[in-house]
């Protein structure tokens, strides 16, 4: 079998195991819906002078949290698991290219966070008037292809500090969600003391948010391309994926 | 590897020269020698922390050595291509499955790992898992787990499996049932390394045991050449009457204090025992209870180890 039908092979199957993974589902594809709704139900939905609807102005950070959820977390999580449980040993016996069951889990993120992009959209779209430019939807993919992998890599890298499956949901909530605070995707960066918001714009996260709000900018005139942000992410996703590649353990620790 | 004209005239499944793995000062394994030829089944028997696991690992490719020569499938499992795994099948000491996919998902993932894998679905006939394709992994019993631990180190149709503690932690029903199934093994011609701390599951299973204790090969042969190697006694015992004379001295005879048999062990059996009943017949004295056993594998096994334990 080509390298190519393989990964494609285990992308089903990790597709798959993420569906039926209720607390995976929920974080990933629930709690963002969930969180469209509370903010517009909380802060409304006014017109702006341009006409555009301000829920237009929740959904990069609401697509912040699918596409961090997707990858960091999910990954984090899983893997460590399966580590832990011995699923990556028996794997690692096997003659699959390391590379491609890793890739796979990494793809499968992106699929999820892809997924994501579009039902947000779309549900935004149609129940909340949530304006959609068709010239900035190059630079929207390019920020989920570089979101979603670079984030992948940092869960991947996440596993290496977790030493335990029960640790796993703990350690990674611990980190993701001050961060998801401090990064303008819960609360506009204005809301926060600037300092806060400086500590925020050290970690990636918050530099997805913008690049993705460039995107969902509904005064926008034409396509905007966040270079300074792209870079930030894709650096970390870089530091990540050195610390993976270097330190990831199939076997477990017990 | 599968084309490999040579093949055919390998002998030769493992082969280990002595193999030692050291943590710091604790040697883990000691400088072992091992040979395990192919089509047979051999039992790897010790206690816990007598350096099985370590070993099969050792063969397995998860763990680097200190020292010694290794060969699994002629290839140094250190230095081996992923193709060497497409001959390999195992079965881990602890590893579950993946608990949201179904038995038949789990052994259709796996097989797609491997260039010529068995038929999924005969694979799980095979472990006798059909009935149990559709039900999610983490729905399924320890038993049948195991069941599909072993489908998954089979469905690449391997040619060596190695299987670390089976059946640990079983109910004897569900090891009487694995054990058919590692015997299946046999049928379909596989070489297998199995290690227990179960001495009937060595002597059932498998055509040769190999003894460690603290990283040191004692002993290694069949059931009945470990039995000879440690000069193992015959018992011959029985419960005596309180008005019943003792038995003269040259028979060795002795009482065992908590339970009152007179026990006599020797190697010599049918002469202690003929000597014996002359005795009895002549004195009138009855034996009660009178036994004969012979020694089981765990008597020689703990004869062997004795001394060896850490």
């Amino acid at each position: 079998m080509s390298a190519f039908r393989r990964v494609l092979h285990q992308l089903k199957f990790d597709l798959l195991i993420f569906r039926r993974n209720p607390a995976a589902t929920f974080f990933t594809v629930i709690l963002p819906l969930i969180f469209l709704v509370l903010f517009t139900s909380i802060f409304g939905n006014n017109t702006l002078d341009n006409g555009a609807k301000v829920a237009t102005l929740y959904v990069p950070g609401i697509l912040t949290l699918a596409i961090v959820s997707a990858t960091t977390v999910n990954l984090a999580i899983t893997m460590t698991t399966r580590r832990e449980r011995g699923m990556l040993k028996r794997t690692r016996g096997t003659p699959i290219p390391p590379w491609v069951f890793i890739l796979s889990q990494m793809l499968a993120g992106a699929v999820i966070a892809v997924a994501m992009t579009v039902i947000i959209s779309v549900i935004g779209r149609v129940v909340y008037g949530v304006s959609l430019q068709f010239e900035t939807l190059p630079s929207l993919a390019i920020s989920l292809v570089i979101g979603a992998m670079s984030f992948a890599a940092l869960g991947l890298a996440m596993t290496v500090i977790i030493s335990s499956e029960d640790a796993a949901p703990a350690v990674t909530n611990a980190i993701m969600l001050p961060l998801y605070f401090i990064s303008g995707v819960f609360l506009p960066s204005d809301q926060v003391p600037d300092w806060v918001a400086r500590i925020g714009d050290l970690f990636p996260v918050s530099h997805l948010n913008m690049a993705l709000q460039e995107s969902y900018n509904p005064f926008a005139d034409g396509a905007a391309w966040p270079w300074d942000h792209w870079l930030v992410v894709l650096g970390w996703g870089l530091f990540g994926a050195v610390v993976a590649l270097k330190l990831f353990r199939w076997t477990p620790n017990r | 590897m599968a084309n490999d004209p040579l093949e055919a005239f390998v002998t030769t499944a493992i082969g280990v020269r002595d193999l030692k793995m050291h943590y710091g000062d604790f040697a883990a394994v000691d400088g072992i020698d091992l040979e395990v030829t192919t089509g047979e089944i051999l039992a790897f028997l010790g206690s816990n922390g007598a350096g099985k696991t370590t070993t099969i690992e050792i063969l397995e490719g998860f763990r680097k050595r200190t020292s010694g020569e290794v060969e699994v499938l002629g290839v140094d499992p250190e230095r081996a291509p992923l193709s060497w795994r497409e001959q390999i099948g195992i079965v881990l000491q602890e590893s579950e499955p993946v608990p949201e996919l179904t038995a038949g998902e789990a052994v259709r993932m796996q097989a797609a790992y491997y260039e010529n894998p068995r038929n999924p679905e005969e694979t799980l006939e095979l472990v006798g898992l059909t009935s149990s394709a559709d039900h999610r992994t983490r729905k399924l019993s320890g038993g049948q787990k195991r069941r599909l631990d072993l489908a998954l180190a089979l469905v690449g149709d391997p040619e060596l499996v190695f299987l670390d503690e089976p059946t640990t932690g079983f109910d004897p029903t569900a090891r009487r049932e694995s054990w058919g199934m590692i015997e299946a093994l046999r049928d379909i011609g596989k070489t297998v390394l199995l290690t227990t701390h179960y001495m009937d599951e060595a002597e059932h299973l498998s055509d040769r045991i190999v003894v460690i204790g603290a990283g040191k090969i004692l002993a290694r042969g069949t059931a009945e050449e470990l039995a000879d190697q440690v000069n193992a006694q015959t018992r011959i015992s029985w419960k005596p009457d309180a008005a019943d004379p003792r038995p003269p001295d040259r028979l060795g005879a002795r009482v065992d204090s908590t339970t009152g048999q007179v026990q006599i062990d020797t190697k010599d059996s049918l002469v202690a025992l003929h000597e014996l009943t002359n005795w009895a017949t002549e004195m009138g004295v009855s034996l009660p209870e009178l036994n004969v056993a012979r020694p089981t594998l765990e008597d020689v096994y703990l004869q062997l180890t004795e001394g060896h334990e850490r």
